[in-house]
């Protein structure tokens, strides 16, 4: 009998048999893994897995290779917080989809855990406002250095200066100086400011966040297999989209 | 051993929802041994309902005639669409015996997982009803999930342009639920949509 018990985020939770769901975590010290949960719909459990909830789980199973059981607790239930808010519902369910289309099943990617939890309490602050979508930005900038895909903000790849950077070059994934990238300004990214440590966090500059790491996760993540983003993410960027237009009069991207 | 014909009764009834090969042999050990008095008329009554039985073209629920029964009754107010999941919405509420308005079943939800999309849904006919004049309000009764919830508010989206009013089912302590036992999270639903005494 193989087991274990580690802390846990629930990404989806998909229907087996009557009762029964077959439960996709991702855990902070066993990565992305799935386990069979027995009565998960049914009424007080049901509450339990929904994207974004986390979760105390206990996984057995009689060899190391086998589906298993989960027994989950639940620690924290942020899906029943942002219920009410469509902007952070959208983002809680990209964040998920993210996690379980993007991550390789049972490889511990700690990092990308609590970047994922630093995210969903980011989302339960009422006075951050719109900041946890650089929260958001940032954690899929994570999820992209953890599979090897890392971004270099540091300094510009023309000039190794480490001031005025405002591109990124779509396909080194390097910050480039204003200076240096003019020339090519329409083939390069913007690089939004809050991610130098330059203030902004503006609903442009977190626009600008949201298609540059949605750029390298479409180029590396999907695009290499063959595969869309997940609609979740989508509807989040389109949603951010449509109400940044309607309370601040369009974006300038 | 079961004949040919108890064997194949058995493998369809083992298809349903809560039985199984074990539980679908008892059935129909049952039904034999009440052949005249349960076993035919339930297989006359299975094929009659197969016979008629049709989703109404107006609202998605099932009857055995077109529009049904709830969108043809002049008693049922026209003036507000609860929207459901599934036609199990419309029995739960029509138990509950609270809401005389008529209905709209959207046949699922958005999920990602599921591979559902807006396309799947039947949104836009809802949204053609909500433009009529006579409507002013449409409820948005989805199940208090991730999914559940986005599907309202995407509803939500699609309906701000007909004008009408747009509420949704409130969330929080169940009739008979303890706060103790109760998850963090509908704690503060429950305490964000708090009224006045």
């Amino acid at each position: 009998m193989v087991d274990w018990t580690d802390e846990g985020i629930v990404l989806a939770a998909k229907a087996h048999g009557e009762g029964s769901a077959i439960v996709v975590l991702l855990t902070r010290d066993h990565g992305r893994h799935a386990g069979l949960v027995r009565g998960a719909f049914s009424g007080r459990a049901r509450g339990v897995y929904q994207p974004g909830n986390r979760v105390t789980a206990e996984w057995r199973a009689r060899l190391a290779d086998h589906l298993g059981n989960y027994t989950c607790e639940l620690g924290h239930g942020h899906a029943a917080a942002v219920l009410d808010d469509p902007l952070k519902l959208a983002g809680l369910s990209a964040a998920c989809a993210i996690a379980e289309a993007s991550l390789p099943e049972r490889e511990p990617h700690p990092q990308v855990h609590d970047g994922l939890v630093a995210l969903l309490d980011a989302m339960a602050e009422p006075e951050l406002g719109d900041a946890w979508i650089a929260v958001y930005v940032r954690w899929e900038i994570g999820v992209l250095a953890d599979l090897g895909y890392g971004l270099d903000l540091e300094s510009c790849a023309a000039t190794g200066a480490n001031d005025d950077l405002a591109y990124v070059s779509p396909r080194t994934g390097r910050a480039v100086s204003l200076a240096a990238g003019e020339p090519y300004r329409d083939r390069l990214l913007s690089l939004p400011r809050f991610l130098i440590g330059r203030g902004g966090g503006d609903q442009d500059d977190l626009f600008r966040g949201l298609a540059l790491s949605g750029f390298f996760m479409e180029r590396h993540v999907f695009a290499t297999h063959g595969r869309q983003p997940p609609p979740a993410r989508t509807r989040f960027v389109e949603r951010f989209a449509r109400d940044a237009t309607v309370s601040g009069g369009g974006l300038s991207i | 051993m079961a004949v040919g014909e108890l064997d194949r009764a058995m493998q369809f009834l083992a298809k349903l929802p809560g039985l199984g090969p074990r539980s679908a042999r008892r059935a129909i050990l049952h039904l034999m041994k009440r052949r005249d008095s349960l076993m035919l008329p339930l297989a006359e009554a299975l094929a009659a309902a197969a016979r008629s039985v049709r989703p109404c073209t107006t609202c998605g629920n099932l009857d055995t005639v077109d529009p049904c029964g709830i969108c043809s009754d002049p008693r049922r107010d026209p003036q507000a669409i609860c929207v459901v999941e599934d036609v199990a919405d419309v029995w739960a509420l029509e138990r509950a015996v609270a809401f005389k308005g008529r209905y709209h079943v959207i046949g699922g939800v958005l999920s990602a997982l599921d591979g559902i999309g807006p396309g799947d849904l039947n949104v836009d006919g809802l949204v053609l009803r909500a433009a009529d004049p006579a409507v002013n309000e449409v409820i948005l009764a989805m199940n208090a999930t991730v999914d559940g919830q986005t599907t309202a508010h995407y509803l939500a989206d699609r309906l701000a342009s007909t004008g009408v009013k747009v509420s949704r089912l409130a969330h929080g302590v169940p009739v008979g639920g303890e706060l103790d036992y109760l998850d963090d999270g509908t704690l503060a639903q429950a305490l964000r949509a708090r009224q006045a005494l």
